[in-house]
């Protein structure tokens, strides 16, 4: 028995993406599969290791734990989206200096989480940064670097505040 | 890692997502945020035949306040309270709830009525719903009807709900002046299931605790309150001592079950933390 497919219209960084897909294909597995957009990671599918963050109408969201019929209409952000051609993002550039990644697996989700967090109108703390980066695993840096990375962006960007002394 | 095949309904008005229900029964299942449904669907432990998904339904995540109330629309994604929704005591309060459940982006999808629906009894929602005495209202293509949170909770997973019925609207208390709100939960990582939580509201007048709530999640089958611990608080001036002797009473009308996680006895000590750290943000 084939099983029905239903058309999904939505746009990928800016980009009408259309595609024919059966209602169990992820949303995740639409932009690897039909778009052709291998950038988003699929680590654990099922919503714990963050791998597959994008951005969906603005929020960040778990790839793995939406399927494709749910992106009708749907503005999505992929880490392709992120450099302009051959330069990349302020957040792309502070993971490559402060050396934010070993693997690669995780860059992906972290860089779609963190670019949601720095465009927030809130700025961004140590506290915060922790709490919202806590969303991710990593099994290469430990972290460390992570946090320097994003927060080197965020002062880059000029979204940096110190905590508030507790 | 992939779901089992399943046919896809996208309703795009309640009366529609009611008359799939009444058609469908037990052979369907709402999806709203999905961020629980959809793990079980992918590790094949939930199977439905058939999705209904809520998104598309204009309306359905509307809050408002009526009289002493703030109503919230089912699918009102857990995000949505990071920000306190009201400026009366209740805002606050959910606002420090939400930022303990799960992770940013599960946030982002997961909805207050779905965690409801689902019942896990390590939800913070669903705690904070049986604690402070939530109504919950339920609709089918026969009606409508408003189920107490001490009648909707009946075990793990498993709610008053019945198939053809569709979560709608949840009612809590705005609490007004007088009113004092805390929550606390213990998790060993950030973002897991906590262990152990608290949710609290008292009413002072005259510098005692005329009316106490007090409701307790992850440590059985449903979320309970604690009657031992409110009868401790009432008539009485708050105080750290006073928060103790409630944490205390309320640990010892307990009996939490041990699992991998964390022994019974452990458990129970934590609902004495939690009582006295929900009491203490409460009053600080």
């Amino acid at each position: 028995m084939s099983e029905p497919k239903t058309t999904v219209r939505c746009t990928v960084n800016g980009q009408a993406v259309q595609a024919d897909v059966v209602p169990r294909m992820s949303l995740a597995d639409m932009l690897r599969e039909e778009a052709g957009l291998t950038g988003t990671h699929l680590g654990c599918e099922h919503g714990v290791c963050g791998a597959c963050t994008i951005i969906v109408n603005g929020a960040p969201v778990r790839s793995c734990l939406m399927f494709a019929v749910q992106a009708e209409g749907a503005e999505v952000r992929t880490v392709e989206g992120l450099a302009d051609g051959e330069t990349l993002s302020p957040l792309q550039r502070a993971f490559w200096e402060k050396h934010g990644l070993q693997c690669g697996f995780c860059t992906p989700g972290f860089l779609m989480l963190a670019t949601w967090m720095l465009e927030q109108p809130e700025p961004v703390t140590e506290e915060r940064l922790r709490h919202v980066l806590s969303s991710n695993l990593c099994r290469c840096t430990g972290y460390t670097n992570i946090v320097r990375a994003v927060t080197a962006a965020a002062k880059e960007m000029g979204k940096w505040a110190e905590s508030a002394a507790a | 890692m992939k779901p089992a095949a399943f046919a896809y309904h996208r309703p795009e008005s309640r009366a529609q997502a009611l008359a799939l229900l009444a058609e469908h029964g037990d052979e369907a299942k709402i999806i709203s945020g999905g961020q629980s449904l959809v793990p079980a669907m992918n590790f094949r432990l939930a199977r439905p035949p058939i999705l209904i998904d809520i998104n598309a339904i204009p309306g359905m995540d509307d809050i408002r306040e009526e009289g002493g109330t703030l109503v919230i629309g089912a699918r009102c994604r857990h995000a949505h309270f990071e920000k306190p929704v009201s400026s009366a005591p209740i805002g606050l309060l959910l606002s420090r709830v939400a930022a303990n459940i799960a992770h940013t982006p599960i946030r982002s999808r997961g909805s207050f009525g779905g965690s409801l629906s689902h019942a896990d009894p390590a939800s913070e929602w669903c705690c904070v719903a049986r604690g402070l005495e939530a109504e919950l209202v339920a609709e089918s293509t026969t009606g409508r009807r408003t189920i107490p949170a001490a009648a909707f909770f009946q075990t793990i997973f498993t709610t008053a709900l019945r198939p053809d019925e569709l979560l709608t609207e949840i009612r809590l208390p705005l609490f007004g002046p007088g009113w004092h709100c805390g929550f606390a939960e213990y998790a060993r990582r950030a973002g897991d299931f906590a262990l152990a939580m608290a949710v609290v509201a008292c009413r002072v007048e005259g510098g005692v605790i005329r009316e106490a709530r007090v409701g307790l999640g992850g440590i059985a089958s449903t979320p309970v309150t604690s009657p031992e611990a409110v009868a401790v608080l009432l008539g009485q001036a708050p105080s750290p001592a006073l928060f103790l002797a409630a944490g205390q009473a309320g640990a010892d009308a307990t009996s939490p079950d041990g699992d991998i996680h964390a022994s019974g006895e452990y458990r129970q000590d934590l609902v004495r933390a939690m009582i006295r750290r929900a009491l203490t943000q409460a009053f600080a």
